[in-house]
């Protein structure tokens, strides 16, 4: 019976073992030295702010291994030997494969900041990190955050709720302008600043100073303003966790483990998925050749199990969708709506009064079908989204019939009326 | 140049500590308590009335000062900052004492309400009940009981908790509706209506409390008291049997059971209300499910065997009295649970999930039931199932309405959660339960593939419901204990989750069951 060894726990390694043991009784493993249960990477916020315990963020519960005959080692890997085929764990032991998978997400970024590795300063991103932070920020007075997006939003909620104060410094001159258009960015803005978070847009920074204890006590912008501080939230992006692969040289990398639409490296029988895999060329050239998403993390540990298996499967993930929170404020995107219009494409955004829901169509101009929604406040069906973007449906189509994409709680105030009359006031405008 | 910040924030407690206004809100709500509690020794108390408003104030008072505070000043939305953090919260100290206290209270409530301050026949109250008897004077022009008392604190309970609830989930409608409804039938049906009643000469009766909810329904006191107090008593006779097996099949048909136990029903509104800071105390394990369905199902059976015997023992032969007779009974009761038994096994396909144990049960369990009540007719014994039903009813009453629905059911709030006695021991709940797992529009539906796995739907089920091991899988939830609370949903950060009681795509009740795959990927990618 073959071993399929997967190095990494998280939502695609995990995945791809629940796969695996659906398709087939062959022996599975799963090494990770981050913990030894999966948990929801994207709930450890909540443990910090004492909305769940760690327990509480573990999908399955603990005899659900055993059950399923998927072998757990908590160990870190130092190497992976693809000619003997096998993994060389910290402690020295081996562990054989017949097949392997790598699945280790990423790590935080740091751009050489001087200062960056003082005690104090960190990113989040694991188990770890998190413990960290829960020491880094005992009794303390001010937080500065570097890097506006969905990380740093998390740590600035994350400390506003044990009424820490934060600072957020945030590169471009709207929030998470690289992905949000600017009328969606500064809804946000305001909410975040509402929460009383100081949000510092068009800041870099450029050093940490240590205090007379060796700890961070201030960070010093590129304009020479010092802000006073004992903990800096590094949230700059993440980048593929592969530095613990520097020795394993027969595996060909760039800033991830290269990997063909099969997920396959250039080893036979090594596969990478999820945020740590970086493709030749992505399937979806919409898209980025390293996905760092909890869903597309999840697709890719489903697809690798097919192909594992005998089954060669090429990933193809289909309509993008994604979501988050910023504080109070829910965000869901279907499709593709860019930070601005590309050409040849037409926009509606719509706001309701009370500031807080939005709406984002972005059609094609010519064939008026629908390119992507970006919603905030406001519920909406993933199948009916996909089911309207596979079948190419225009603006037209969708505005009439968004109730039936309506997915907020009952006795809500219906949304619906109020967005096509703008859609439709924009539309005579134009004409 | 050194610059300091300055937080444009409102001071939020840190988490899980309280800060002072709290603290002095809730020392005001104390006072309050204590007010109530230093007049137990007392046998007369110049001015009860005075002294009760004063401490009911203080109590209300120092909770919507809290509340208010606490929500009020600070945007809208859902924040259990710091709930793993607090001992109240999380089985700590403080959450012990006062599990004990409830505890205590509970015990006293049904087994020495003397040292309350209940008076023995023809005496005065003294005490803590004799503070409420210019109210019950006032309400239906008698003195207080320990019930009259523990009524209106009931009610006081669930309409300051109430207020707390609709501020910290403001930014949910249906959570508001909800919470105003429980507020509504507490105040008008549970506490107020009844008193009425009282004061007219009419029976007492709480119209929206039912069998076997209300395990005294069928009492023959009851019954009796209904049927010799003329036109209206027998509406109210007929209303609560037409609430059984008419009324309530049809809007947990449409529905759910969320009809009646997160909006309408006395113990669901304590639960939903005071209550809603333990709910994260109920156990999610399946273990902690096994245990639930066997052991409300063993109540709801205990729950119609004590009724049947007790019916049957005090119904004759003949129509003499009651227009019913044993043996009619007998024939409804065999009709019923036979129909009931016809659908769940002949049409297995509707019910696919119930698997043979269960099954071979239900069947063998209706087999001794008819069984024993064919004999009983047969032979024309008094007992319909061997055993004396009075001494069942004392034990059902004893074991399941004290201990269980009072001791258990409220007094370990802190320590297991506000819904224990709704989980696993409410025969009402078991019953709607199978109504709506089987014959209900009403699920959960999931979004698609936006679950991130977090678990606050779990977390704050007060059920019990792994909520998010169907959400993950991209399944409907379709669970006989759920009330319909709509927290899963209101917590969920990616909008995943909905409460949906229109006709699912198929129109048949099954389709709810299992949503389909939904695809994310061209090539067929799920999410199972």
């Amino acid at each position: 019976m073959p071993h399929i060894v997967i190095i990494g726990n998280g939502i695609s390694g995990i995945t791809a073992a629940r796969h695996i043991r659906k398709r087939s009784d062959t022996r599975i493993t799963v090494i990770s030295g981050e913990s030894e249960h999966f948990f929801s990477r994207t709930a450890l916020m909540y443990v910090y702010m004492g909305h769940m315990r760690h327990i509480d963020i573990k999908p399955y519960e603990d005899h659900f291994w055993a059950k399923n005959r998927i072998e757990l080692k908590h160990a870190w890997v130092q190497q992976v030997d693809a000619e003997k085929k096998h993994v060389k764990l910290q402690d020295g032991k081996t562990v054989d494969y017949d097949k392997l998978i790598i699945a280790t997400g990423s790590a935080s970024n740091k751009f050489g900041w001087p200062g960056q590795d003082l005690p104090g300063v960190q990113g989040l991103y694991s188990l770890q990190d998190l413990e960290a932070m829960e020491l880094n920020t005992k009794g303390i007075t001010r937080a500065v955050i570097v890097g506006g997006g969905l990380i740093g939003v998390e740590m600035a909620e994350m400390l506003h709720s044990r009424n820490i104060p934060v600072t957020l410094l945030v590169r471009e001159t709207i929030f998470w302008g690289g992905v949000l258009p600017n009328e969606e960015a500064g809804l946000i803005g305001r909410h975040i600043i509402e929460n009383g978070i100081v949000l510092r847009m068009g800041t870099e920074m450029n050093e940490i100073l240590p205090g007379a204890n060796g700890r961070v006590c201030a960070v010093v912008t590129r304009t020479g303003e010092e802000i006073a501080c004992q903990f800096v939230g590094l949230t700059a992006g993440v980048h593929p966790n592969i530095a613990w692969l520097k020795d394993s040289t027969a595996i060909k990398m760039d800033k991830g483990v290269l990997v063909n639409e099969f997920l396959e490296t250039n080893m036979p029988d090594i596969c990478a998925i999820g945020d740590c895999a970086q493709f030749h060329e992505h399937p979806d050239l919409q898209r980025k050749n390293i996905e760092q998403v909890w869903y597309t993390g999840r697709m890719m540990g489903e697809t690798v199990a097919k192909t594992v298996t005998g089954e060669r499967t090429a990933y193809r993930p289909g309509h993008w969708f994604n979501s988050a929170k910023f504080f109070d404020l829910e965000y869901q995107t279907y499709g593709w709506v860019r930070h601005e219009l590309q050409p040849g494409e037409e926009g509606h955004y719509w706001e309701h009064t009370n500031g807080k829901v939005a709406l984002h169509l972005v059609w094609d101009q010519k064939s008026r079908v629908l390119h992507g929604v970006n919603s905030i406040g406001l519920r909406l069906r993933h199948e009916v989204f996909d089911r309207w973007l596979e079948a190419k449906a225009t603006v037209d189509h969708v505005v009439a019939h968004l109730e039936e994409a309506a997915f907020d709680p009952e006795f809500y105030e219906k949304m619906e009326p109020l967005i096509r009359m703008s859609f439709k006031q924009a539309k005579t405008v134009t004409a | 140049m050194s610059k300091t910040d300055h937080s444009l924030s409102i001071a939020d407690q840190h988490s899980g500590v309280l800060d002072g206004v709290q603290k002095g809100a809730l020392t005001l709500a104390s006072l309050g308590v204590l007010g109530l509690i230093v007049s137990l020794p007392f046998s007369t108390i110049p001015q009860p009335a005075f002294w009760l408003a004063i401490s009911l104030s203080a109590i209300v008072a120092g909770t919507l000062w809290y509340a208010h505070h606490s929500y009020a000043n600070k945007p809208a939305g859902i924040k259990n900052n710091g709930v793993w953090h607090s001992g109240l919260t999380t089985r700590g100290i403080a959450a012990w004492v006062v599990g004990i206290l409830l505890t205590g209270l509970y015990i006293l409530l049904y087994f020495y309400p003397e040292y309350l301050g209940q008076a023995a026949e023809g005496e005065q109250n003294k005490g803590l009940i004799a503070l409420f008897d210019p109210l019950a004077q006032l309400l239906h022009g008698g003195p207080a009981s320990q019930w009259f008392m523990y009524g209106t604190l009931y009610t006081v309970s669930i309409l300051a908790m109430g207020y707390k609830f609709i501020l910290k989930y403001r930014n949910n409608k249906y959570q508001i509706v909800r919470t105003i409804s429980v507020m509504f039938f507490q105040l008008g049906f549970a506490f107020l209506l009844p008193e009425l009643l009282a004061r007219l000469s009419l029976p007492y009766n709480d119209f929206k409390n039912m069998w076997p909810l209300n395990y005294s329904f069928f009492d023959e006191w009851n019954v009796k008291g209904l049927i010799d107090a003329g036109g209206f008593g027998l509406f109210m006779l007929l209303f609560g049997v037409a609430m059984i097996f008419v009324i309530s099949p049809i809007l947990t048909y449409f529905y759910g059971k969320r009809w009646y136990c997160s909006w309408v029903c006395g113990c669901g509104g304590l639960a939903e209300t005071a209550g809603d800071p333990f709910r994260q105390l109920s156990d999610k394990s399946t273990k902690a499910w096994k245990m639930e369905r066997w052991i409300i199902h063993t109540v709801l059976v205990f729950a119609v065997v004590m009724t049947v015997a007790l019916v049957y023992s005090y119904l004759g032969d003949s129509a003499k009295g009651f227009w019913v007779t044993r043996g009619m009974l007998l024939g409804i009761i065999g009709l019923a649970l036979g129909s009931v038994a016809t659908v769940v096994l002949v049409r297995p396909g509707m019910v696919k999930e119930v698997n043979n144990t269960i099954r071979f049960l239900a069947l063998g369990l209706l087999v001794a039931i008819i069984g024993l009540t064919v004999h009983a007719y047969i032979t024309g014994r008094g007992d319909v199932f061997f055993v004396e039903s009075y001494p069942l009813r004392k034990w059902y009453g004893f074991f399941i309405g004290a201990i269980f629905s009072g001791v258990i059911g409220v007094g370990f709030y802190p320590l297991m959660g506000s819904r224990v006695w709704c989980r696993f021991g409410c025969p009402m709940a078991a019953i709607l339960g199978m109504q709506q797992r089987f014959f209900s529009r009403f699920r959960i539906t999931t979004n698609g593939g936006q679950c991130i796995s977090c678990g606050n739907c779990s977390t704050y089920c007060e059920m019990g419901i792994d909520v998010r091991s169907y959400a993950q899988r991209g399944e409907n939830i379709v669970r006989s204990s759920c009330v319909g609370c709509g927290i899963c949903a209101a917590v969920c950060p990616r909008g995943v989750l909905k409460l949906e009681s229109r006709s699912s795509a198929g129109g048949k009740v099954q389709d709810r069951v299992s949503s389909d795959p939904i695809a994310i990927g061209k090539t067929g990618a799920t999410l199972r």
